[in-house]
């Protein structure tokens, strides 16, 4: 039988700030075990919570930036669990009467645009975190990220296939990037998600069993695990075996999913409203000051590319992807008023360098007037494409000036005929049978003759010059 | 209305994580649903034209707090109550995702 699969998504952002969404202690990642905590963060009895009131607005900034509407009354809930990385035994979340609703993705899956729409956007805290220790009977708890602003931003089910799950939080995480509300680093846990999956046959109008799979810590570990979850699900019903609703963790040394509990009892919280805050009415002033302040966004910028720089569909959705590069791009590209050739740099030798290094392309630390100027030696001939890749290298490693690289290293390009004369004559010298091999019709020959003379001139002869050069000689 | 009855409290003690032996829950089933049907007088009251309302005092709202860093507690107070604690964390029985 044919299924079709039916996902939605859960991400969980950190915001931004410098203290946590409900007290004064810093919201920082990476300090040492409960140093950022407080009588509120801890939940002793008779503290009491207040918003911060720049996550507030981080978040509004979210769901207006995904289409949302703004709830005309916001309030917060106690969701109720016992787990130890909670010290008040209930998460502040927002149950029936959330920050936001109703927002947008549009997506591109194998060329076709699809909606995925976003049921909506919430404010909540993070909880703390767990560390087992390897071979120990106990688990020590570290509160410094209790109480971390968090959004959560929840799709329908619209989403078809571990493609286009992939495709959307690949959307989502650039348009989070640009709005600048948090560093969305899911090594670091910043940003993270949760799947809902289930499957039905093909055609069917209710919705299958669905199955929460959690632990997936790339974009990439998502598809592989949902891509997982549709086989286990079709061979499941083929087999006759019920799917369970339940939570399974993905497991990426095996690449499988494993179950981790039923959900029939334990998805119980016990929402009530949180009396410890009041609720919240945002001004329309407020939300038509904060809608018009948003940046441009992934998808205008790509338009803007294409149009004010004449860039390709393809290297102006490339550039624009995150802001980082979008950004550098557009400055490269007007200092040195090459924006081809500027993306045709950042895509390639850049983008190859900074993946090599996990790091973004402005930490690669070349500014882009040092990158506007190796491009300008080689439109003025002063060194050869290939140099300026070394150049590109030394530049990045060294920190150095480019023209001082070229300078120092003496990488400028042997333009003068009489010295490629005496390569030429020295490679043909050399290589008689390339010679004759030429001669005798074999025009390839020449290709690695061009080769031998850039290697006896260390890669600085001018290519159109040897080539030239070359031709005159093997034609005598 | 729900009631209260030994199965339900024995569901809530599940959830509080809590234990409760059958004279236990003969107990506490008694003295909630004796709780409750006090409590239950207000449904007595006409609230029909009573807007509903989360919180004490309706006329407050936005109630805002600066993003301004305040000092957190010291690490030896932190864990000056934590019945048992390793280093700067509190230590507490083994918790393994998926038990």
């Amino acid at each position: 039988m044919r299924y079709e699969t039916v996902i939605g998504l859960e991400v969980h952002l950190q915001l931004d700030t410098q203290t946590k969404a409900f007290c004064g202690c810093a919201n920082r990642f990476g300090s040492s075990p409960n140093s950022q905590t407080c009588p509120v963060c801890l939940g002793f009895p008779g503290s009491l919570p207040v918003l911060n009131e720049k996550a507030f607005l981080h978040a509004i900034k979210v769901a207006l930036a995904l289409g949302c509407k703004i709830q005309d009354l916001i309030k917060f809930d106690r969701k109720n669990y016992y787990y130890p990385d909670l010290p008040k035994n209930y998460q502040i979340s927002q149950y029936d009467m959330p920050l936001s609703y109703d927002g947008r993705i549009d997506i591109k899956v194998d060329g076709k645009d699809k909606l995925i729409r976003i049921k909506r956007v919430h404010m909540e805290e993070d909880a703390g975190k767990l560390v087992h220790p390897e071979g120990a009977s106990h688990s020590l708890v570290d509160y410094n990220r209790a109480g971390t602003p968090l959004l959560e931003i929840v799709t329908e089910p619209d989403l078809s296939s571990p493609e286009e799950a992939y495709e959307y939080l690949t959307k989502l995480k650039s348009i989070l990037g640009y709005l600048k509300v948090s560093d969305c680093d899911m090594e670091k846990g910043s940003l993270r998600c949760d799947a809902n999956i289930s499957i039905r046959p093909a055609g069917e109008k209710t919705l299958g069993t669905k199955v929460e799979v959690k632990n997936m810590n790339s974009f990439k570990n998502v598809r592989q695990a949902l891509e997982h979850e549709e086989k286990r699900q079709a061979e499941a019903v083929e087999d006759k075996v019920k799917i369970v609703q339940e939570t399974r963790l993905w497991d990426p040394d095996r690449g499988v999913t494993v179950s981790m509990r039923s959900k029939e009892e334990a998805q119980d919280y016990r929402y009530f409203p949180e009396p410890d805050l009041v609720p919240f009415v945002v001004d329309k002033r407020v939300i038509e000051d904060i809608r018009s302040a948003l940046p441009e966004l992934p998808e205008a910028r790509r338009a803007r590319f294409m149009d004010e720089f004449a860039l390709p569909e393809y290297d102006a959705s490339v550039l624009t992807a995150d802001i980082d590069t979008a950004e550098y791009f557009e400055e490269s590209a007007r200092v040195s008023g090459k924006a081809k050739i500027v993306a045709n740099w950042i895509m390639g030798d850049m983008a190859a360098m900074s993946n090599a290094r996990n790091i973004g392309i402005r930490e690669l630390g070349l500014s882009a007037g040092s990158l506007a100027s190796i491009i300008k030696m080689i439109d003025s001939g002063a060194i050869s494409g290939k140099i300026a890749k070394e150049v590109l290298n030394d530049a990045i490693e060294t920190k150095k000036d480019p023209e001082e690289i070229v300078r120092l290293k003496g990488l400028t390009q042997i333009s003068d005929g009489g010295q490629i004369e005496t390569a030429v004559a020295a490679v043909l010298a050399k290589n008689e049978k390339s010679v004759k091999d030429y001669k005798d019709g074999k025009k390839n020959a020449l290709t690695f003759l061009v080769g031998q003379v850039m290697k006896e001139t260390k890669g600085k002869a001018n290519p159109a010059l040897v080539n030239e050069i070359l031709k005159k000689k093997l034609g005598e | 209305m729900s009631t209260i009855d030994k199965n339900a409290v024995r569901h809530v003690a599940l959830l509080s994580r809590l234990s409760l032996d059958d004279k236990e829950l003969d107990l506490y089933s008694g003295q909630l649903a004796s709780i409750l049907a006090y409590i239950s007088k207000l449904n007595e009251l006409d609230t029909k034209d009573v807007q509903p309302t989360s919180h004490a005092i309706d006329s407050l709202k936005n109630v805002f707090r600066r993003d301004i860093k305040k000092a957190s507690l010291p690490v030896a107070d932190v864990l000056a109550n934590a019945p048992s604690k390793e280093s700067d964390f509190f230590k507490v029985p083994q918790v393994i995702e998926g038990k």
